[in-house]
């Protein structure tokens, strides 16, 4: 990981007006005690006073400079997005059927404007008349034209994308300011960023740690007095910011910036934290079939020969009718029948240039297949092929459904009248999904596949994917029912979709997760956009949305674990001139009172710089259970939090002792 | 070590008795607390007192109702204090000052039972019977009652921020409850010696040849209801080391038994109220825990005492009654703090160092191992809140407890409960040793007075009762400033108590999952308790330091 500390300064220094900071009272607290030593120090200049003065600065310092580092990574993003911006001129439609030429920053919502091959779009929309090929490499990645046409699922544009074939009419859908590039800019660079409810109620929890820190350091002050052993203001505002949380205090803002961080690198905007917040509570998810659990295009499994046929028959006449066909049930026919080991290999190099007419699939004829010198070869629909041939079989119907009950598609081979048998095409489950399932049931989260096959085939692909349940010839409706049905378990609830038709259900999930291709009402009710219209990324987001969780409370238990060593390290120092037997809680043995004090004081600042990486990288997340996942972070943070300061003070403590006048 | 096995022994019959006889009074409480139907004997209360006991509360009605029930208690009480003089049964004693009566009045309404006052020499049989003795009854109840309203508003679904009916919650816990416990536990007592009776001072001749005013009255009773409510205040000054309250090894046993009775028993009640008995089991293990725990310090502190003549008296026995000895002293000691009773059987000021700074631990914990009737549990449920939702994040959920989630409302009413207490013990102790007036109240100065006024702003904000002795507080500012720490610590926590139960009982109760945080596992009990130790000892180590710390290690 590249932290650019430098570049991030500016912005940590202008992060330290205290009207920045009155967002998290802990660091407030730190600024003010900052202050307070800084005039003690000018008025008293101890090595003491002075010492603990720039250690408190730091403090704050690196609190601003976690939270600066964290925004500046989204900042190069934010940058090649503003160039998206420039301003265009566009043709905007005139109510009386003409042109008028604006530019593109004058464009309102509700305005109609054409775009050429080659010109930029002048503001987020959808397209209401014509198609066209669009780069939208810019805001995607992706370097593969998509086509927009108006109608359908495949209607929004996004601004700043470039036309580059054909024409189209745009609706525009967005107010200046407001398009879906202005906000993945502010949302890349942090500054619009609202804290997530779990963010704002651990700040609470933080805040009123720190209100109890501040009654006992002020308490204390009293009660040393009448102990007869006098503070001075120094010393108990070092205790103070010892003892408030400042680790997690320094490192929240920063936390849930880096969160969102991960997931626009993913290529995910989401619309709002608390959007992410929710990812890491989901019990149900909702997998569309098609493309997320399989591959999408149904593959060639099986050969079935009729009886009088050989497989070899079968297979050669599949193997000439598919050679040259492109697509990619054709391309998995030669696979299947190339891996397998039959006789036909023989056969190959005549079949590499079969030469013969190839017969193109239509939608009138559903067949393919290739006119050879005295052969004629199809392959297609049960129905279609039959009735090629003139003739049907009862064994060929017996084959047929025994496929088509097993969630396949029969594809009926024919050569020259004479039917030969039937290809078993499947839809493929995508290696690896029963284990990435396996691991989200153990995560408590339950997978739903949704798909519009009927209950047979989506029984077939849910067991062999291992899904937990299934919803077949599923409507829009369906799903919105579905959801709702969870969500009044009490259960929330993930999905992913991209038409218009979603929108509901996208609108109903606790996340909905729209794909970019989709159209603009499916964008503008879910509440994340993934870039890639990857449905996949569903469980990717699940994951983010824990870790983010979870780094957020492994810090907040290992600060507040901090403190116990703090304890132990100034305690003794300051009261040990008056009561001489406290020296036996000093159990690690610190040089001085005042070493042990300003120890305390670095090492509280720098294990802050320490802990930069891990609260942008996020705590390593693997899926299992609640109760392991709780054993190992404790384990580590816990314990951890404990042990470290009483490691890190103690070696702070030898290298401060060497320092004349400490 | 001769001495260990009769401590051990007594600890061994301890639990077993209240291993029996837990589970059984849970499932009665539970019973009590969600039971729709009404005795005769209450729906005739209910209906002289014109209420509806049906009615399902808002949880702002049932803070009012708390509220307003507990104001009439004080004035009334005041009242009963002022004008005892004019009132029969006086045994001739006068009026209490202003400040006095305040103090008993607001001491026994929030179930503190701090008594600056000498009980046989200041306060009459009737002012004892049918003010102290009922505020024993009913603040007890009140406390419980408080406690069942969160239990109920957890167990709850969409609501509406409704947790019950305090009135019914109260009657029935004084009918159903207290009553009849205190019945059984009297008779017991008074069969084993504890004195009953509504006589006059007998004037007793003594062996030197004077005569000297015995007061006796109706000990028994009030004893009864002293331990099981977790009162505290009791008959005489010496409270149960007084051997007419307390006359034998025996009735101590069953002091201490009757003071964790209903505290563990809540907890248990609690895990059928919430319809699962695992979560009740923690809550209660987390208690015993942490009690076991104090109770093996403090036996240790006090048996080997520091320097020679303990170890030949056989522990220290300063401030000890012999008919006890030290481990019995100990287990009453850890008991009484542990609970919110404050009944003493021997004099805490007089403890060893470190068994004093024990005691001052179990109330400084909030007083929830096991802690007073109700508040005990409910002061548990709002730690386990805290832990759910520090550590509940690292299982990657937003925090939820028993399918509820933890969000930004719900912490800042847990945040404000867990800074009331610290704050009115700190400010409390800092004020006390910073007033001339304060100062003028302890008896010794250096740590040790330190020690006396930490030890009474914390009993009294805690609501524990217990009194370190060395310091005279019936004066005007001590009697004050406890009587605010009395008041403040118990319904300030209430009133956040009762909004949480509120905000519980409006939200939607989620299943758990596998990817929820499990609160009744081993690893959940060891993380509860060691939040509970590391807050609170983070809050109160510095002034412990430089009271009963410094104090042991001299």
């Amino acid at each position: 990981m590249n932290l650019d500390l430098t570049g991030a300064l500016p912005g940590a220094l202008r992060k330290l007006d205290p009207r920045e900071l009155l967002a998290t009272p802990v660091m407030l607290v730190v600024e003010i005690g900052a202050a307070a030593t800084t005039v003690m120090a000018v008025l008293d200049p101890t090595t003491m006073a002075v010492g603990v003065t720039i250690w408190l600065w730091l403090t704050v310092l690196f609190g601003t400079l976690a939270e600066s580092v964290a925004e500046g990574r989204g900042k190069a993003q934010a940058a090649s997005l503003r160039a998206l911006q420039q301003e265009t001129t566009a043709r905007r439609r005139r109510p009386d059927g003409g042109w008028d030429l604006v530019t593109s920053t004058s464009l309102r919502a509700g305005d109609v404007v054409v775009v050429d091959a080659g010109e930029r779009i002048p503001g987020d929309g959808e397209v209401v008349e014509g198609v066209a090929s669009v780069d939208e490499s810019a805001v995607t990645g992706e370097s593969a034209p998509v086509i927009r046409e108006s109608g359908g699922d495949r209607s929004a544009v996004t601004g700043g994308t470039v036309v580059l074939s054909d024409q189209v009419v745009v609706r525009i859908t967005s107010e200046p300011g407001g398009s879906f590039v202005d906000r993945m800019i502010a949302l890349v660079e942090g500054s619009e960023r609202q804290r997530t409810p779990n963010e704002i109620a651990l700040n609470v929890l933080l805040g009123s740690l720190t209100a109890i820190f501040v009654v006992v350091v002020g308490s204390l002050y009293l009660v040393a007095d009448y102990s007869g052993a006098h503070q001075s203001a120094v010393v108990l505002t070092a205790l103070l910011v010892c003892l408030i949380p400042t680790t997690i205090g320094a490192l929240l803002s920063a936390i849930g910036i880096a969160g969102m961080d991960r997931l626009v690198r993913r290529n995910v905007l989401a619309m709002s934290g608390r959007a992410v917040e929710a990812a890491g509570d989901v019990d149900v998810l909702l997998l569309d079939k098609t493309g997320t659990i399989t591959y999408g295009n149904r593959r060639a499994v099986a050969l079935l020969a009729l009886d009088g046929v050989t497989e070899d028959e079968l297979a050669g006449a599949a193997l000439l009718s598919s050679l040259a066909d492109e697509t990619p049930e054709g391309r998995s026919i030669v696979a299947l029948i190339g891996s397998s080991a039959s006789g036909i290999s023989m056969r190959q190099p005549q079949a590499d240039d079969p030469g013969g007419t190839l017969v193109q699939f239509s939608a009138t004829t559903r067949m393919s297949g290739i006119d050879l010198p005295g052969r004629e070869i199809r392959k297609g629909a049960a129905s279609a092929v039959t009735a090629w041939v003139g003739c049907s079989d009862p064994e060929l119907d017996a084959l047929v459904d025994q496929v088509g009950s097993s969630g396949g598609t029969p594809l009926v081979v024919a050569e020259s009248g004479r039917l030969l048998g039937v290809i078993h095409l499947k839809d493929v489950v995508k290696e690896g999904m029963r284990a990435r399932f396996d691991e989200m049931r153990a995560m408590g989260i339950r997978t739903v596949m949704i798909t519009g096959d009927n209950a047979t085939t989506a029984r077939a692909i849910a067991e062999e994917a291992g899904v937990d349940d299934f919803l077949a010839e599923a409507t829009p409706e369906d799903k919105l029912a579905l959801i709702r049905k969870e969500q009044e378990g009490g259960r929330m609830v993930a999905m992913c979709g991209d038409g218009t038709n979603d929108a509901p259900a996208l609108a109903q999930a606790d996340v909905g997760v729209a794909m970019n291709t989709g159209t603009i009402a499916a964008k503008e009710a879910g509440n994340m956009v993934d870039l890639d219209s990857d449905p996949t990324k569903l469980i990717e987001i699940v994951e983010i949305g824990k870790q983010l969780l979870i780094t957020r409370g492994a810090l907040t238990t290992f600060s507040i674990a901090n403190d116990v060593a703090k304890y132990f390290a100034i305690l003794p120092a300051m009261f040990v001139v008056a009561f001489p037997q406290l020296d036996v809680l000093n159990v690690m043995h610190l040089s001085s009172p005042e070493s042990a004090i300003l120890s305390a004081v670095v090492f509280n600042a720098l294990v802050i710089v320490a802990l930069i990486p891990l609260s942008l990288r996020g705590v390593r997340y693997r899926p299992s259970s609640a109760a392991d996942l709780l054993r190992r972070n404790l384990l580590i943070y816990g314990a951890g939090g404990l042990i470290a300061p009483f490691v890190g003070i103690k070696l702070l403590d030898l290298v401060i002792s060497q320092i004349p006048g400490a | 070590m001769s001495s260990l096995g009769p401590a051990l022994g007594q600890i061994a019959v301890l639990v077993i008795a209240l291993a029996v006889a837990v589970p059984v009074l849970g499932r009665y409480l539970s019973h009590v607390y969600t039971s729709p139907r009404h005795l005769a004997v209450e729906r005739a209360s209910y209906r002289a007192l014109r209420l509806d006991p049906d009615a399902d509360q808002h949880w702002k009605t049932y803070a009012l109702s708390v509220l307003g029930f507990s104001l009439v208690s004080i004035l009334g009480l005041y009242a009963f204090g002022r004008l005892q003089g004019h009132l029969p049964l006086s045994l001739g004693f006068a009026g209490l000052p202003a400040d006095g009566a305040w103090n008993t009045a607001v001491s026994f309404v929030t179930n503190t039972n701090w008594q600056w006052y000498s009980g046989e020499s200041t306060v009459g049989h009737l002012v004892q019977m049918s003010g102290l003795t009922v505020q024993n009854f009913v603040s007890a109840g009140v406390g419980m009652a408080v406690a069942a309203a969160l239990a109920r508003g957890l167990a709850r679904n969409l609501q509406d921020g409704r947790v019950g009916n305090f009135w019914a919650d109260l009657v029935r816990t004084v009918v159903r409850v207290l009553l009849p416990l205190a019945l059984v536990a009297a008779v017991v007592l008074v069969v084993l010696g504890v004195v009953q009776n509504l006589l006059e001072p007998q004037a007793v001749h003594t062996l030197t040849g004077g005569t000297q005013a015995v007061t006796g009255g109706p000990v028994a009773s009030q004893e009864a209801i002293k331990e099981l409510g977790t009162n505290g205040g009791g008959f005489y000054n010496a409270n149960s080391a007084h051997p007419f309250e307390n006359p034998t090894p025996l009735t101590n046993l069953v002091e201490i038994f009757l003071m964790l009775l209903i505290p563990f028993a809540m907890a248990w009640a609690f895990g059928r109220i919430v319809g699962d008995r695992r979560q009740g089991g923690a809550v209660l293990a987390v208690m015993a825990l942490l009690l076991g725990v104090s109770i093996a310090l403090l036996t240790w502190a006090e048996m080997a005492g520091p320097g020679t003549a303990p170890g030949v008296a056989g522990g220290a026995m300063e401030g000890k009654e012999v008919r006890f000895g030290a481990a019995a002293s100990a287990l009453f000691g850890a008991a009484t703090t542990g609970t919110s009773t404050g009944a003493v059987n021997s004099m805490h000021d007089s403890f060893t160092a470190p068994g004093g700074g024990v005691a001052m631990f179990n109330m400084m914990l909030g007083e929830v191992a096991p802690g007073g009737v109700g508040s005990g549990l409910y002061g548990m449920l709002i730690l386990a809140v805290v832990t759910v939702f520090l550590a509940g994040l690292m299982v990657g959920r937003t925090p939820e407890y028993l399918g509820k989630k933890i969000g930004q409302r719900e912490i800042v009413l847990v945040a404000l409960y867990v800074l009331t207490t610290p704050v009115l013990v700190l400010v409390g102790t800092a004020t006390a040793i910073t007033a001339s007036q304060g100062l003028a109240g302890l008896q010794e100065s250096g740590p040790h007075g330190l020690s006396e006024a930490l030890y009474a702003v914390t009993s009294a904000s805690n609501n524990n009762g217990s009194a370190f002795g060395g310091l005279s507080s019936g004066t005007p500012f001590w009697d004050t400033l406890l009587g605010l720490c009395m008041l403040l610590g118990r319904f300030v926590p209430m009133v956040l108590v009762l909004a949480l139960a509120g905000r519980f009982s409006a939200q939607r109760r989620l299943p758990p999952g596998a990817g929820t945080l499990p609160t009744h596992r081993p690893l959940f009990v060891a993380l509860l308790s060691g939040v509970a130790l590391v807050v609170v000892g983070l809050t109160y180590v510095p002034v412990l330091v430089l009271g009963p710390i410094v104090e042991s290690l001299s």
